[in-house]
């Protein structure tokens, strides 16, 4: 965990309103795992206060990329940085994804930005394990492929690939996948993770979610991302705990 | 850093190496942040709220982004007293800096017994006592909006503790100085000010609060001049010592409260933001104190020209 701020090598449009920012830092690009997020200050300014997290998208050398979509403020301010302007990071931060395990194939199961980090996950299983890729968007124009491999599209308005959500995408997979030797990658919106936890426990599947949630500090010390554990006892902090957790270790 | 330059300042009885505080639930118990700078190099540290029993906190949103602050609602999450004293004092005394341990409690009992259960632990140098929490048996009206409390409490914290007290005063108050002078005459050493100033804000397409529990506390730079000018309300009205609180981002900040009244400063919603802020701050004040000629930084406190 610490502060830094690498020099911006290049900021791409993919999408939409969906962007790749590279930043060259050979440290950050050497300890950052799948899972875990940087916290960005976007400006030097008080506006906006406060930092804003982003997973790791992907690492290419001594590059790391974040993927965003313009939200709010801070991200319309992140999408006109330029190539050689500084970024103020903290991180890497968070426990990351768990990739060991006994299974055959990862499901990676990713709800419109949730795409975010799984590029480098990706890159990291890739010819140690088989790899399918589910990926749900609003439409057409917000569904980024980027660093992905073996993946069906599914989109609410149906405009490109199956017409539903990414969960009923992956139901209807769920005939022809060998479900006791499948480890499930998730990220997305609290609704498609909430049902997903259902599917979990009904199926018994074996499943990592990465949650987000607004925060301050990023590090544990705001207690501003709560979660609530799954027995309900207490709370876990999104940054810190997490911000990837077991599916069944948690109440969202 | 200037070896002539005198840094030291006086809180009650107690002396602090330097005026830069980490305030209250903007440093957790000092680990997180000891990853980022070194705490004997800080005036003090302010642990997050301790109350008698553990606290499980607000459920989400607790916190929302407004211009240029936040506002929070985390409900006093804590791990409560027995932990704190088991767990937590034996790492913030290896950090070598001067501990102050902020109280929290939904009863006068409560704070009177938290206080005297800390009175034997050496590492605590201060209580900080924070009166902006629900009294339970009014139905949860909050301690720090009745002078009358403000004062019992103090007294009775004041009955079971040698300790230097300061008393974290609420915002929320048509006149603090008030507050301050009750604060006073209950046997406080020190008041603190300011806590949050009570917020809310709307999401306009769901018409629903951004924060959980409705209203939260605002801080950031948001609040400095409402905060400056509580500061020297208190300062012009009784004579006691004040640590300045609200929205300090960088050493200049520190000072204006130092001119406006301030014995000490505490750093919080920044930490957040920029957890390498205090150690910055002291090097500007170091610089400044150079600049302006000056030998010990608290001829600073008070020293504004109306």
């Amino acid at each position: 965990m610490i502060v830094s701020n690498p020099t911006i090598n290049s900021l791409k449009k993919l999408k939409d309103s969906i962007y790749l920012l590279e930043c060259v830092s050979p440290e950050l690009a050497e300890i950052s795992q799948p899972g875990q997020f940087f916290n960005i200050k976007i400006n030097e300014t008080l506006f906006p206060l406060l930092r804003r997290p982003f997973s790791i998208c992907d690492i290419q050398g001594d590059s790391i990329f974040f993927m965003f979509e313009i939200h709010g403020e801070g991200t319309r301010q992140l999408a006109a940085k330029e190539k050689g302007e500084t970024l103020d990071l903290i991180g890497p931060l968070g426990n990351g994804f768990e990739l060991e395990g006994d299974y055959k194939t990862a499901v990676i199961i990713a709800g419109g930005i949730g795409t975010a980090p799984f590029p480098l996950l990706t890159k990291r299983l890739k010819g140690k394990k088989e790899i399918l890729t589910f990926i749900g968007a609003r439409d057409g124009n917000s569904v980024s492929t980027y660093g992905l491999e073996n993946y069906s599209i599914s989109t609410d308005d149906g405009s490109v690939g199956f017409h539903g959500t990414v969960l009923q995408n992956f139901v209807n997979s769920l005939p022809d996948i060998d479900k006791s030797r499948i480890k499930v990658f998730a990220c997305g919106p609290n609704a498609m993770l909430r049902e997903l936890q259902k599917m979990v426990n009904h199926y018994d599947l074996d499943c990592q979610i990465s949650t987000e949630c607004a925060m301050a500090c990023g590090f544990g010390i705001c207690q501003g991302c709560p979660v609530e554990s799954h027995n309900g006892d207490k709370y876990l902090l999104v940054c810190s705990d997490g911000p990837v957790f077991n599916a069944r270790e948690i109440k969202l | 850093m200037n070896r002539d330059l005198d840094f030291t300042v006086k809180i009650g009885n107690l002396t602090l190496k330097n005026p830069v505080i980490l305030a209250s639930g903007t440093a957790g118990y000092g680990f997180e942040i000891s990853k980022f700078i070194d705490l004997s190099e800080i005036g003090a540290i302010v642990t997050k709220s301790i109350s008698l029993k553990p606290r499980k906190g607000n459920p989400p949103q607790r916190i929302v982004e407004t211009p240029s602050g936040m506002l929070n609602s985390i409900g006093l999450a804590n791990i409560g007293l027995d932990l704190f004293i088991s767990e937590k004092i034996p790492f913030l005394k290896s950090t070598g800096t001067t501990i102050i341990c902020n109280i929290a409690a939904s009863s006068v009992e409560e704070y009177k017994e938290v206080a005297k259960e800390l009175d034997s632990e050496e590492a605590i140098a201060a209580l900080e006592i924070n009166v902006s929490c629900p009294n339970v048996k009014d139905g949860g009206l909050i301690f720090g909006n009745d002078i009358n409390l403000v004062r019992k409490i103090t007294e009775e914290v004041r009955c079971v503790t040698k300790k230097t007290i300061i008393i974290k005063l609420s915002p929320n108050v048509s006149k603090i100085s008030d507050f301050a002078l009750a604060a006073k005459e209950g046997g406080a050493d020190a008041v603190s000010a300011i806590n949050t100033l009570v917020g809310t804000t709307f999401d306009i397409w769901t018409r629903k609060p951004k924060i959980n529990m409705v209203t939260g506390g605002l801080s950031g730079p948001a609040i400095r001049p409402v905060a400056l000018a509580k500061v020297l309300e208190i300062r012009r009205n009784v004579e006691i010592d004040i640590i300045g609180i609200g929205g300090i981002t960088e050493w200049k900040d520190g000072i204006e409260f130092m001119i406006a009244g301030a014995n000490a400063f505490q750093i919080g919603t920044i930490n957040f933001v920029n957890p390498k802020a205090a150690p910055e701050i002291l090097t500007g004040l170091s610089d400044y104190c150079n600049k302006m000629k000056i030998k010990k930084v608290r001829e600073l406190t008070g020293s504004y020209i109306l």
